[in-house]
């Protein structure tokens, strides 16, 4: 499972150009599924059949992580960029980046005035060793990720976009693991979810799921002086409760929990004060759907170097194909 | 051009678009072949396929651009016959003062209020006004007289005549009745899928219309059409201008609402490059269109935004280069005539 991780972390996919994610993906499912196709927007939809396929599961990851736009290319081939999702300029300066083809670019930084205020993006540009406007190799519109390889050591694995690649290697590992699933299950891997989840929102439309699940990461409250957040790394899969963007169907959580207690798995339970997941727009979709989360503990969430537990992702994998595996009970 | 004067000069902020649409309904009627108005408002305009497909083309294309234009609406009438009001859609307060209104139906004339410049504070220069200090002043002097002319909840639009210098039209309101102009001609051109042209209410409040309008259309794909922002005087530092006069249609890459398809985004760039028609692309992360409601339609729908730069939008008084406006027209109307189905397909 690292070498899959280590892949699907190092592959470049912001919002928007999921290619690259989708065709590891694609490749890695193949064999494993009895259907699988995409849509418009770039979502890939992998179903395995059930015991019963008068119901429909809907498990969902997103493909996409968080990048910068190039907006501007000024005369002397610097590129002025945009970010795509909820990138903090804190981290940016000196960070690389890399576009859909391979060029690296590094984040620089004009003078500041102010020494004191954490500059925003306007203040920043992306160098790609360009000479001028004109033999500048990137153009507006061009997308960038941070450029960072994975590491592993005793059990903790650093990576840019775990956030939301280590769910997609859970859903490929659940897939692997899972035998028969008790429903006809689609294990959707979204588009866009960093800008707004609207893969997610079109997909569930298309499924209409008798009930749904995303799996993705939660930040912890486990480093110096962070957020007080209960959830912390190496303490097992997070169930959430409630974030800004949803609050979780009361059934399905209490299921995820007994599930989770039944099959002896170590969990967590996550109430989250701000962002969310694909499961809001898929708790909204259509009459109604119940929807979950299964969360990955992670630190770091959003900068360049984020942070998961081996163990964690291991148990998650268990978890899911544990809830998977049983009929959903809602009471 | 006059069509697009009759647009500009016609009102219609958000939630009251008739006179836009009757007038649109005028111009439309012989070029198509159904159309309708739904509960919001929309009008849904058909023009079936009229040529014969080279290769297998998508069944449906929605266009869509918005009838509504950004405005004030009245929410009281002071004691001294001075009118409070609030906007409808995004507008710089900055903007106001001492600007010529039209209020409701019977185009009651008014100024908004200000303070001459002997009596302003050094520090009073340095303030944006607040929507709460500010209010119309349309010639009476009890509340009684002003409740005959007006009421709460009527509308106010700039009072703005459409003009040409030179090369360039200025008027009010080209964002969008810049795109309403440039669907209306090409309702006049063939192609071969059932065009459903869709003259959309309420974008400026929250892209309304579109979102309901599409998801009856269910169309395979559609495009946005609309006036955007160009922000493209000399400026100190070497950055965006957003889109610039001149530079032809601007394609959107991605906007707070939406990243365009990026199948359709290519056979645009495409089509421009083989007819040497210029065009530019937006700046990243600006702004949003009709198409951010469109593409979330149903299962989704690859949507594309292509728009007319325009100087000081959402503003009284905006400008345009009246060559980019038909260059837009050309590229849409050949983006949709070599359109095929291959184009929004998803990739594998």
């Amino acid at each position: 499972m690292k070498e899959l991780v280590k892949r699907l972390t190092e592959a470049y996919g912001p919002s928007g150009f999921e290619a690259q994610v989708r065709a590891i993906i694609a490749a890695e499912v193949k064999g494993l599924a009895d259907e699988v196709r995409t849509d418009g927007i770039g979502n890939l939809f992998v179903l395995k059949k059930g015991r019963d396929s008068s119901h429909r599961a809907l498990v969902a990851a997103h493909m996409d992580e968080i990048g910068v736009m190039v907006t501007h290319i000024d005369k002397d081939g610097f590129a002025r960029f945009t970010r795509i999702g909820g990138v903090r300029p804190l981290g940016l300066p000196g960070a690389r980046v890399v576009f859909a083809n391979g060029l690296v670019g590094s984040i620089g930084l004009e003078k500041l005035e102010d020494r004191t205020k954490v500059p925003d993006l306007d203040k920043m540009f992306i160098d790609v060793g360009a000479k001028d406007k004109d033999t500048c190799p990137v153009k507006v519109g061009d997308a960038a990720t941070f450029w960072q390889p994975f590491a592993a050591q005793h059990g903790r694995w650093i990576a840019k976009a775990f956030d939301d690649r280590i769910g997609c290697a859970v859903l490929i590992e659940t897939l692997r693991a899972l035998p028969k699933p008790a429903y006809d299950t689609y294990f959707v891997f979204t588009a866009q979810e960093e800008v707004g989840v609207r893969g997610a929102t079109v997909a569930a439309f298309g499924v209409e799921p008798d009930y749904a699940i995303a799996v993705d990461v939660t930040p912890t409250g486990d480093t110096p002086e962070s957020h007080p957040i209960a959830a912390g790394i190496g303490k097992g899969p997070a169930i959430k409760v409630m974030d800004r963007g949803m609050i979780v169907h009361q059934g399905l959580k209490d299921w995820m929990i007994r599930t989770a207690e039944e099959a002896g798995i170590r969990y967590q339970l996550e109430v989250l004060e701000f962002g969310s997941t694909d499961a809001m727009a898929m708790q909204t979709t259509r009459e109604g759907v119940p929807a979950g989360v299964l969360s990955i503990p992670t630190r770091h969430v959003h900068s360049p170097s984020e942070m998961v537990d081996e163990g964690d992702v291991q148990d998650s994998v268990k978890l899911l194909a544990a809830l998977l595996s049983r009929p959903v009970s809602l009471e | 051009m006059t069509l697009l004067k009759e647009l500009s000069e016609a009102r219609g902020v958000s939630g009251r678009e008739d006179e836009i649409r009757s007038i649109l309904f005028r111009h439309i009627r012989e070029h198509i072949d159904e159309h309708r108005v739904d509960a919001l408002g929309n009008l849904i305009a058909v023009r079936k396929a009229r040529v014969p497909a080279g290769a297998p083309v998508p069944r449906k294309v929605m266009l869509a651009a918005h009838m509504d234009e950004v405005g004030l609406m009245i929410t009281e009438i002071t004691k001294s016959g001075l009118l409070r009001f609030q906007p409808t859609g995004g507008i710089d307060p900055r903007l106001l003062l001492a600007k010529k209104v039209l209020i409701g139906d019977n185009k009651v004339p008014g100024v908004i209020g200000v303070k001459p410049i002997h009596k302003l504070k050094a520090e009073e220069l340095e303030q944006v006004p607040k929507y709460e200090q500010l209010t119309i002043d349309i010639g009476v002097t009890t509340q009684s007289a002003a409740e005959a002319l007006t009421h709460v909840g009527d509308y106010a639009t700039f009072d703005t005549a459409y003009e040409e210098l030179g090369p360039f039209a200025k008027g009010k309101a080209f964002d969008d009745r810049a795109g309403c102009a440039v669907l209306v001609e090409l309702l006049k051109h063939d192609y071969p899928f059932d065009l459903h042209a869709v003259f959309t209410v309420q974008e400026e409040v929250g892209l309304r219309g579109a979102r309901v309008a599409a998801y009856s259309v269910e169309p395979d794909c559609a495009i946005a059409l609309e006036g955007t922002i160009a922000d493209d005087l000399p400026k100190k530092k070497d950055v965006s201008p957003t889109s610039r006069l001149g530079g032809g249609p601007v394609l959107t890459v991605m906007d707070r609402t939406f990243i365009a398809h990026a199948g359709m985004l290519r056979h645009t760039i495409a089509v421009a490059e083989k007819h040497g028609i210029p065009y530019q692309f937006k700046q990243p992360g600006i702004g949003g269109t009709d198409a951010g409601a469109i593409h979330l339609t149903r299962e989704g729908i690859p949507s594309l935004t292509i728009a007319v730069p325009c100087r000081y939008i959402h503003s009284p008084v905006a400008l345009l280069y009246i060559k980019d406006f038909e260059h837009t027209i050309t590229l849409v109307r050949e983006t949709l005539r070599t359109l095929t189905l291959d184009i929004i397909r998803p990739e594998a």
